[in-house]
């Protein structure tokens, strides 16, 4: 029998539940999500969004960040310079801070610092939603896209502990105060919410591709749906070698790189 | 008996301060305008019955909002058969302006400014380069 | 309200105490309204290190609350009646501490208004939903608990039946709500330092240590200033009780020594070089983490030697070395340890702000008025129990006296100058 976290959280608060013995009813509650989940895996006629972004297209373009203005302006991430108000949705990061460092060690210096695109994973297991205690961020079942509800979040900032790439930021202070103009067409954050990239879902509603793979000259980035043996980057992930961050905690990512 | 004045002036001033609210009302209710509303130029129609909106256009804005952010479903049906995108900035503000339109009737209801505003952007400062 | 009155009168230094506590609990309150203007931006917190002081003092106020079990389990299950003055003041610091947990969490929040939505919306999955279950059912079960049994007394009468299901139940619940604290960061897959099993009982290890250390405190400072004494004997048990659980908890850090350095798997051994070992890099919480194992180590060694522990003099300092050094090793290091390397390898210091000090400082002062007020209430209820019926007059006289005597006695005095 495979026992998943989901059900071993569930069968944790279940026994909390009866430690205590209150709730009695939220163990009725838990079983039949647990149910609804199972069943709902059963049945793969549902999407699950990806992406692939290809290094070596990435690296022949130093210095492009076009997928970041363009992701910047989609959703009117304001600019600060102190780092420790920064919000980032797409940003790059040295190529050997992505995977175990023990991996890089003889990699040339400059290939190793090679600046790489990364983005939240839309994690299978997303321990962000495991954790949020308002269901502000949530799996949406139909394309597998980790959401943000901007209306519900209560600032508490559990799903920056627990998110293990740093895909998250807490507006700190007013977003407003940096930004220099204003996206009518995406709503900016408030001071008090967390925020992270939701692979422009509000663009994919309307058939559009992500801000980031539109703008991108390269084409370094596919996107598409990894459930669709078809689709294109299912046939490049068939084909060649490719890496996701930190697979090793289970959280099963959904970006791959490929190197 | 000096005091008397006095005593009978406290009085009044007393009776003045305490019936202030119905004075304040009668004259209220004989100077008072209800706002004048900026409406749109060249449509005829709302999203909604007007008389469905002006009592319960916060109640289809939050069902919009969770229709949109909660369920995935973009597409709004109106009664006339109209299809609208739910969008506060992008439907709403198309035909209605902030300032003359809904800022003026909720001054004028005293409800202040929802607090929407801190996000969604209204198109007329979107334009504006922000210091 | 039930017997406030009693707090009402006090000698004068009572109400400098008091107005001294009221007139800082003023200024932090402003620095708040600062914060939810401005943005929590005001605090030294960052992208990376994303939870601070306020949320380390959580964790560790959860440990002086769930403390109270000490006590309680003492007296009800083992029948040993040397605690039966203490245990009341136990319960009382409990439901101070609970509450300033949940202060300290209520200011650390973005959008405080939204609060409600954890309860509009529960999610059965998130430890915090189960987290804030527990403690506001700590909160009710130590207050029904207090009020009950304080009642009694002051009529003299046997507390009712039905309140001891409630004190039994208080037990596991106090344990409780330290185990899901600790979930709440045992459960994240990404940040090593704190997933490891070790953690739940490292948290209980340290807070039967550091919750009743202060409790001795207290009784202590109570005998000195007002003359009510919960009895030598009672002192010894709880000296016991701290000793084993330093112990314990120094022999669960050494055990994570060992499987960190031993194993020498980096992810684990960050956090002792973060804290006490020390590499180019990682320098803010070094000396924090250093002076703690230092004082811990001390603390044990002094409470090992009998005789320490026998002198109430020697055994109160070492209470309070027991105190600091696990309030520093809670309250200070351990949630920021998790956060010092960012997923991404990059080190970022924290350092908290003037602002955030300041409503840090103020949640405490909320919780030593109220300890304040609780202790004289129940000070005086049992004062007047106990002195025979003519002598009560005078009694109750000295004891308003004599009321500055919560002037030491709260945790404000040891806690806000570290802060
Ligand atoms: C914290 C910022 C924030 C606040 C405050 C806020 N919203 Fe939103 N809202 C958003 C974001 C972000 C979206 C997502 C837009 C998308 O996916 O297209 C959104 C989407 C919506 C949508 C659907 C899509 C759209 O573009 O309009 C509606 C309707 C909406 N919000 C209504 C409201 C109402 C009404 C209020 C005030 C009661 C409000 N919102 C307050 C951030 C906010
Ligand atoms: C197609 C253009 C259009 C759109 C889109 C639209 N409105 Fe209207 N709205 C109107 C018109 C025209 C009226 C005046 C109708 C009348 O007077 O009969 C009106 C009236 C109203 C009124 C009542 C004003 C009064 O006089 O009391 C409210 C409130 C209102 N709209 C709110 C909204 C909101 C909120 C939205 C977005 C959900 C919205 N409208 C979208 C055109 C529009
Ligand atoms: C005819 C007057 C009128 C107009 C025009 C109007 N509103 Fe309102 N609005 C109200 C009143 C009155 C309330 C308060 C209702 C209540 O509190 O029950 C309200 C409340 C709201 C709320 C809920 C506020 C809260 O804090 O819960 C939102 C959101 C809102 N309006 C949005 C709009 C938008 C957007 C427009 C412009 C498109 C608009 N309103 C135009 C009268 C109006």
């Amino acid at each position: 029998m495979k026992f998943t976290r989901r059900e071993f959280v569930e069968l944790s608060g279940a026994c909390l539940v009866a430690l205590s013995g209150r709730k009695v009813l939220a163990v009725f509650t838990g079983a039949k999500e647990s149910e609804a989940a199972s069943t709902g895996e059963a049945t793969s006629t549902k999407k699950r969004l990806g992406m692939l972004i290809d290094t070596k297209k990435c690296l022949r373009a130093q210095n492009c960040t076009k997928c970041i203005e363009a992701c910047d302006q989609a959703h009117n991430i304001p600019v600060f310079q102190n780092p420790a108000h920064q919000i980032k949705w797409i940003w790059e990061e040295p190529f050997d801070d992505l995977f175990s460092p023990a991996e890089t060690q003889y990699l040339e210096k400059d290939r190793k610092d090679v600046l790489t695109p990364v983005l939240c994973n839309q994690c299978d297991e997303p321990p962000c939603v495991r954790v949020c205690p308002t269901g502000a961020t949530w799996k949406r079942e139909a394309d597998g896209i980790v959401m943000m509800d901007w209306h519900r979040c209560i600032g508490c900032r559990y799903c920056m502990a627990a998110c293990p790439y740093g895909s998250r930021s807490f507006n700190w202070v007013d977003p407003r105060t940096g930004l220099k103009t204003l996206n009518p067409d995406f709503p900016t954050r408030t001071q008090g919410v967390v925020e992270k990239c939701t692979f422009c879902a509000e663009r994919l509603d309307k058939g559009q591709l992500p801000a980031c793979v539109e703008a991108c000259p390269e084409k370094a980035m596919v996107f598409g749906d990894l459930n669709d043996p078809q689709s294109e980057i299912r046939q490049l992930l068939a084909s060649s070698y490719a890496l996701r961050r930190r697979p090793e905690l289970g959280t099963g990512p959904n970006v791959y790189y490929l190197i | 008996m000096r005091d008397r004045v006095w005593i009978v002036a406290g009085l009044l001033l007393f009776l003045a301060v305490i019936t202030y609210p119905f004075w304040h009302g009668v004259e209220a209710r004989a100077t008072s305008q209800p706002p004048v509303l900026v409406l749109p130029a060249h449509e005829k129609e709302c999203v909604a019955p007007i008389s469905y909106m002006r009592t319960s256009h916060m109640k289809l804005l939050l069902d919009w909002r969770n229709s949109v952010v909660r369920n995935d479903q973009r597409k709004y049906v109106s009664y006339d058969g109209k299809v609208y995108d739910m969008s506060l900035t992008g439907t709403c503000m198309k035909c209605h302006e902030k300032k003359g339109f809904c800022d003026r009737c909720h001054e004028y209801a005293g409800v202040g400014t929802p607090y929407c505003w801190n996000c969604h952007v209204d198109p007329a400062l979107a334009e504006v380069k922000r210091p | 309200m039930f017997m406030v009155e009693k707090a009402l009168v006090g000698s004068r230094r009572y109400w400098l105490w008091v107005g001294g506590l009221l007139a800082v609990i003023g200024l932090s309150f402003i620095a708040y309204l600062y914060q939810l203007s401005h943005g929590l931006g005001v605090t030294g917190m960052s992208r990376n290190v994303s939870w601070g002081l306020y949320i380390g003092q959580f964790t560790f106020m959860v440990g002086v609350a769930a403390s109270a079990v000490m006590v309680v389990l003492p007296y009800y299950l083992h029948n040993h009646k040397e605690f039966a003055r203490m245990t009341v003041l136990g319960e009382f610091l409990a439901v101070s501490s609970v509450t300033m947990c949940m202060l300290f969490v209520f200011v650390d929040m973005g959008r405080p208004m939204r609060v409600f939505n954890v309860f509009l919306y529960p999610q059965f999955h998130s430890v915090m939903f189960w987290d804030m279950l527990s403690l506001s059912g700590y909160l009710l079960i130590n207050a029904a608990i207090t009020l009950v049994s304080l009642h009694a007394e002051q009529s003299d009468l046997h507390p009712p039946r039905w309140i001891k299901p409630i004190i039994l139940l208080s037990i596991p619940w106090a344990i409780s709500i330290h185990t899901v604290t600790a979930f709440l960061y045992a459960g994240l897959p990404g940040r090593m330092s704190w997933r490891t099993p070790i953690m739940a009982p490292r948290f209980l290890a340290s807070a039967f240590a550091a919750g009743p250390a202060l409790l001795i405190l207290l009784c202590l400072l109570l005998r000195k200033l007002t003359g009510y004494d919960v009895g030598k004997k009672a002192i010894q048990g709880l000296s016991v009780i701290v000793t084993y659980a330093m112990a314990i908890n120094v022999f669960f850090i050494l055990m994570q020594l060992f499987t960190a350095m031993y194993s020498n798997v980096p992810g684990l051994t960050e956090e002792f070089q973060d804290l006490y070992l020390g590499t180019e890099a990682h320098t803010s919480l070094l000396p924090w983490g250093r002076i703690s194992l230092l004082l811990m180590v001390v603390a044990l060694i002094l409470l090992l030697i009998p005789k320490v522990r026998h002198n109430e003099r020697t055994l109160a300092a070492a209470c309070v070395l027991v105190f600091s050094s696990l309030w520093i090793d809670k309250g200070v290091c351990m949630v920021v340890c998790g956060f010092i390397t960012s997923p991404l390898g990059t080190i970022t210091r924290y350092v908290p702000t003037l602002p955030e000090m300041t409503i840090t400082l103020g949640v405490w002062a909320v919780g030593a008025i109220m300890v304040t007020v609780f202790y004289k209430i129940a000070l005086s209820v049992e004062i007047a129990r106990e002195a025979p019926a003519a002598a009560a007059y005078e009694f109750a006289e000295r004891s308003a006296a004599a009321g500055h005597a919560e002037i030491l006695s709260s945790p404000g005095a040891t806690g806000g100058s570290h802060a």
